[in-house]
């Protein structure tokens, strides 16, 4: 049985499943059910400085996409930081880390970007007990018009001053969260690191329309036919934030620095991924919204079950795995050729990959031989390209098997060199032939 | 009465059973479960579902309309190739024609539910009555279409749409044919036939004369007379005989005239029914009668088919559908005699059946089955006499491609044609087709003729 104990800067929790700060740990009750289920931590929803609480709309909140069967893909959100006093956030918390010592329990925080308001909020927080803070520099919508949130994710300079004001002020673990919402994911990462951040986390949620009413033209969700951009999630966003994990994890001036992984994180696999690109753990929350808690019993034994099927004992033999292989463009092996193979006995006749790509891409699929439905590929036409395996319905019907070096290329007619070659070094790139000269 | 009493009888159940037992037999699919039918479809390239369709329907592309919430453009997508889309998705042996082809099949052995998707999405057009096509300016030629069933209406209908006048002329008192009058009750409820016809013919300009035979009451040189063309799509009037003794005796009936009599009936208890009946064929008339009749509450009803079960026309669908039903499938039995007492059926005498040097013949064993009612299904026949000098094949009118006869400006389609595979949707493509056709030969003639000097 694999070992999935996390340890995450310090913070010790029995599995890497944190619930990420959002509604399903607002408050004791939903906290304390989810521990019941077995989430290893949770980042407690978003405090603000003391005084009369944020309000929410008091309409619809959410926005969605769906796939087949109303699978929901994607979902967004315009409700705001906690809207609870922060005396019984703080109250709540303590008692909550008491009865379950072995749980991480992080807070979140978000105060204005004042040197003040941080210096008084964290030794309240401190108090309670908590393993660590995250600063919420990424909630896109409402706290971002007040100069909070992705307001402040979206300049490293103020990441780095505030990021050192709380190691300043505190000795709980800092973990900085950042926006998905700019260009370049590893300037406010750095920013964090400079400021002296333990962590990172991410992606927050990225600014969003989910759909447009077309009775009314208004965008949902919908306040009194008016709607405001909201904050995107769910498994629809996982693969950007894959990336910008990834970006961090194989930056030189960032590497090592420890991320949490959070972004449409849904099943063990998912996780899985996350920490193979470099996150120590990982944050949910769509997920559970969608399906409630019990998930996290498919997460621990999904994970565990795959973790004992490799032979890997503990995260650490995962973590940060797939890193290496993360490369420019201008790295990939030009002299790698695969093609396209459609398994016949498990083709169903769909035709799918054959439209896709006589229609879309290099005409090498069939669609009649000899007057009788089949698709097969033309190895002569197909360039590798993997449209048709994306399309096709049938799991592992088509593959791409990579052609031996040596063996000849039909498109090309050239054997398949059996050198590693790159863009770099490509006659067709100018600057490698000015290099050459 | 229940279903025990000897003899032939009506009412034997109550009324609550009656509506349970004619029932739709697909009910139709709600909104949420027409999406989660819908999302299955893979929308395939050149769909093998669509090749299988006597029509040509674009079904992944009314499939995606529907899962895209706009099943009233999915309608459109149906009706421009089948008019008569609502019934054929009731009635269509989807098992041996679309859904056979879907690629769901392969891949686990269900298909999309097309049929059902189908009237989903012709209901939802006709019970808002969105009509999507208007007559064409008046072209000033007329047609007379013989037969009021799906062949008929469908070349109509496209008739109409191009300009043209149409008559159509129909023997009995209401429109429809084999949809009003050949179509278990159970497949077809709430008198979707006739709201149906009424779809069909709000585009206007087409006039119905019911009572009408071809025959009796004009004949078809006054129909080349008096029109520009004529289709003839009058279906098959004749039925096979058993040709054996006792085939007179009260209690003998032709399937067709018992499933007519339960579609027109106002109430399903007035129709009478054995508490043993016996159906003799193995096509899906001797389905229906067999169900129907079980249905209406007769203790056992057999059929028996004088081959074996992969001979059967009726499809593994309908067969389940009876043997579910309660009804008895004997297969290598033929009939030999009925059984007279008092001058009413009491039982039908049957031999057994084998295939010896790849002919069917009696083995000579034979064995007595008890029947207060024996219904006969061994198919039906064109009748020729009213058709003059057409040419036949097989028995039934010869046509070409288009669907034209022997005899100039003379189209037919429907069951009295030669090519015709008795199906509703068959029916409707050669309407459909025929319409075409005689569409081309008005606008050829029509045309002005061109100076040459």
């Amino acid at each position: 049985m694999a070992d999935l104990r996390n340890t995450f800067v310090g913070i010790k929790s029995p599995n890497p499943f944190w619930l990420a700060s959002a509604p399903p740990t607002d408050k004791a009750y939903n906290v304390e059910r989810a521990f019941k289920a077995g989430w290893g931590g949770v980042v407690w929803k978003t405090l603000g400085e003391e005084g009369p609480p944020v309000v929410n709309v008091n309409g619809p909140r959410y926005g969605a996409i769906w796939g087949a069967d109303r699978r929901l893909l994607g979902l967004n959100n315009i409700e705001l930081i906690t809207d609870r006093p922060l005396q019984v956030n703080l109250q709540e918390m303590k008692q909550v880390k008491m009865s379950w010592p072995d749980r991480a329990l992080i807070a979140s925080i978000m105060v204005p970007c004042q040197e003040d308001a941080w210096k008084a909020i964290l030794p309240l927080v401190e108090e309670t007990g908590a393993d660590g803070i995250e600063l919420n520099f990424g909630c896109p919508h409402g706290m971002s018009e007040r100069g909070m949130g992705s307001a402040v994710g979206q300049v490293p300079e103020y990441i780095e001053m505030v990021v050192r004001w709380c190691k300043q002020y505190t000795r709980m673990p800092v973990i900085t969260k950042l926006t998905p919402n700019i260009t370049d994911i590893r300037k406010p990462a750095r920013a964090a690191k400079a400021g002296g951040t333990d962590a990172v986390s991410l992606i927050n949620t990225i600014n969003s329309i989910t759909s447009v009413n077309l009775d009314t033209f208004s965008p949902e969700p919908s306040i009194d036919g008016k709607g405001s951009h909201g904050g995107y999630c769910g498994p629809a966003v996982k693969p950007i934030a894959l990336n910008m994990v990834a970006e961090i994890a194989r930056d030189p001036e960032t590497y090592g620095l420890p991320i949490s992984g959070i972004g449409g994180v849904t099943t063990w696999r998912d996780a899985a991924e996350f920490l193979a690109l470099g996150a120590g753990n990982v944050q949910v929350c769509t997920a559970a919204m969608t399906y409630g808690f019990k998930i996290v019993e498919e997460m621990i034994t999904g994970l565990s079950d795959w973790m004992d099927a490799k032979g890997h004992k503990t995260l650490d033999d995962i973590t940060g795995r797939a890193v290496p292989n993360v490369s420019d463009w201008q790295y990939l092996n030009l002299n790698y050729v695969a093609k396209a193979r459609i398994d016949q006995d498990a083709c169903i006749k769909c035709g799918r990959c054959h439209i896709a790509c006589e229609d879309t891409s290099h005409q090498a699929i069939t669609a009649m031989v000899n007057g009788v439905r089949h698709f097969e590929v033309m190895e002569d036409e197909c360039v590798g390209c993997n449209l048709c395996v994306n399309v096709c319905p049938v799991d592992n019907c088509i593959t791409m098997v990579p052609l031996a070096a040596g063996v000849l290329d039909q498109r090309t007619g050239q054997p398949v060199d059996p050198n590693y070659a790159n863009w770099t070094t490509h006659p067709n790139n100018p600057m490698s032939r000015q290099a050459a000269e | 009465m229940g279903t025990n009493a000897s003899g032939i009888h009506a009412g034997r159940l109550s009324p609550t059973d009656y509506d349970r037992n004619f029932a739709d037999l697909h009910p139709p699919l709600d909104h949420h479960e027409a999406l989660v039918a819908a999302d299955r479809c893979y929308f395939c390239y050149d769909a093998p579902c669509m090749t299988a369709c006597p029509t040509s329907i674009d079904i992944p592309m009314f499939i995606r309309q529907i899962s895209t919430g706009n099943p009233v453009g999915s309608a459109k997508t149906i009706f421009d190739q089948n008019i008569l889309g609502g019934m054929c998705a009731r009635v269509c042996p989807t098992e041996t024609l679309c859904e056979q082809a879907c690629v769901r099949n392969t891949a686990e052995e269900r298909p999309v539910e097309i049929g059902r998707l189908q009237r989903y999405a012709t209901d939802t057009a006709m019970d808002r009555n969105i009509q999507f096509y208007a007559r064409a300016a008046r072209s000033g030629a007329r047609v007379a279409v013989v037969g009021a069933g799906p062949a008929g209406l469908a070349c109509a209908h496209r008739l109409a749409m191009n300009g043209h006048a149409v008559v159509v002329f129909d023997a009995r008192v209401k429109p429809g044919g084999l949809n009003e009058y050949g179509i278990a009750t159970y497949k077809t409820t709430d008198d979707f036939a006739q709201r149906e016809v009424d779809y069909v013919l709000s585009i206007g300009g087409i006039e119905v004369r019911n009572g009408q035979m071809l025959g009796r009451d004009f004949t078809l040189g006054e129909l080349t007379d008096n029109f520009d063309a004529v289709f003839l799509g009058m279906g098959l009037a004749g039925v096979n005989a058993l040709n054996v003794e006792g085939e007179q005796l009260p209690g003998v009936e032709d399937a067709v005239d018992f499933i007519a009599a339960l579609r027109q009936a106002e109430d399903k208890a007035d129709i009478a029914i054995g508490r043993r009946v016996v159906v003799i064929g193995g096509g899906m008339t001797a389905i229906d009668a067999a169900v129907q009749a079980k249905l209406l509450g007769a203790e056992e009803v057999t059929i028996c088919y004088r081959r074996g079960k992969e001979h059967m026309n009726a499809s593994e669908f309908e067969q389940d559908l009876a043997t579910s039903k309660g009804v008895m499938i004997r297969h290598w039995l033929q009939p030999r005699r009925v059984i007279d007492r008092d001058d009413r059926v009491a039982g039908i005498e049957v031999e057994y059946t084998e295939m010896r040097d790849g002919r069917l013949v009696g083995t000579g064993e034979t064995g007595i089955l008890a029947a207060d009612q024996v219904f006969k299904a061994i198919g039906q026949t064109f009748v020729p006499d009213a058709v003059g000098n057409l040419l036949l094949e097989g028995g039934r009118i010869a046509i070409d491609a288009e669907g034209r006869t022997s005899m100039p400006r003379v189209w037919a389609g429907g069951d009295c044609v030669k090519a015709g595979e008795d199906l509703t949707v068959t029916s409707v493509a050669q309407g459909r087709d025929a319409a075409d056709s005689i569409n081309r030969m008005l606008a050829s003639s029509a045309r002005p003729s061109i100076a040459v000097a």
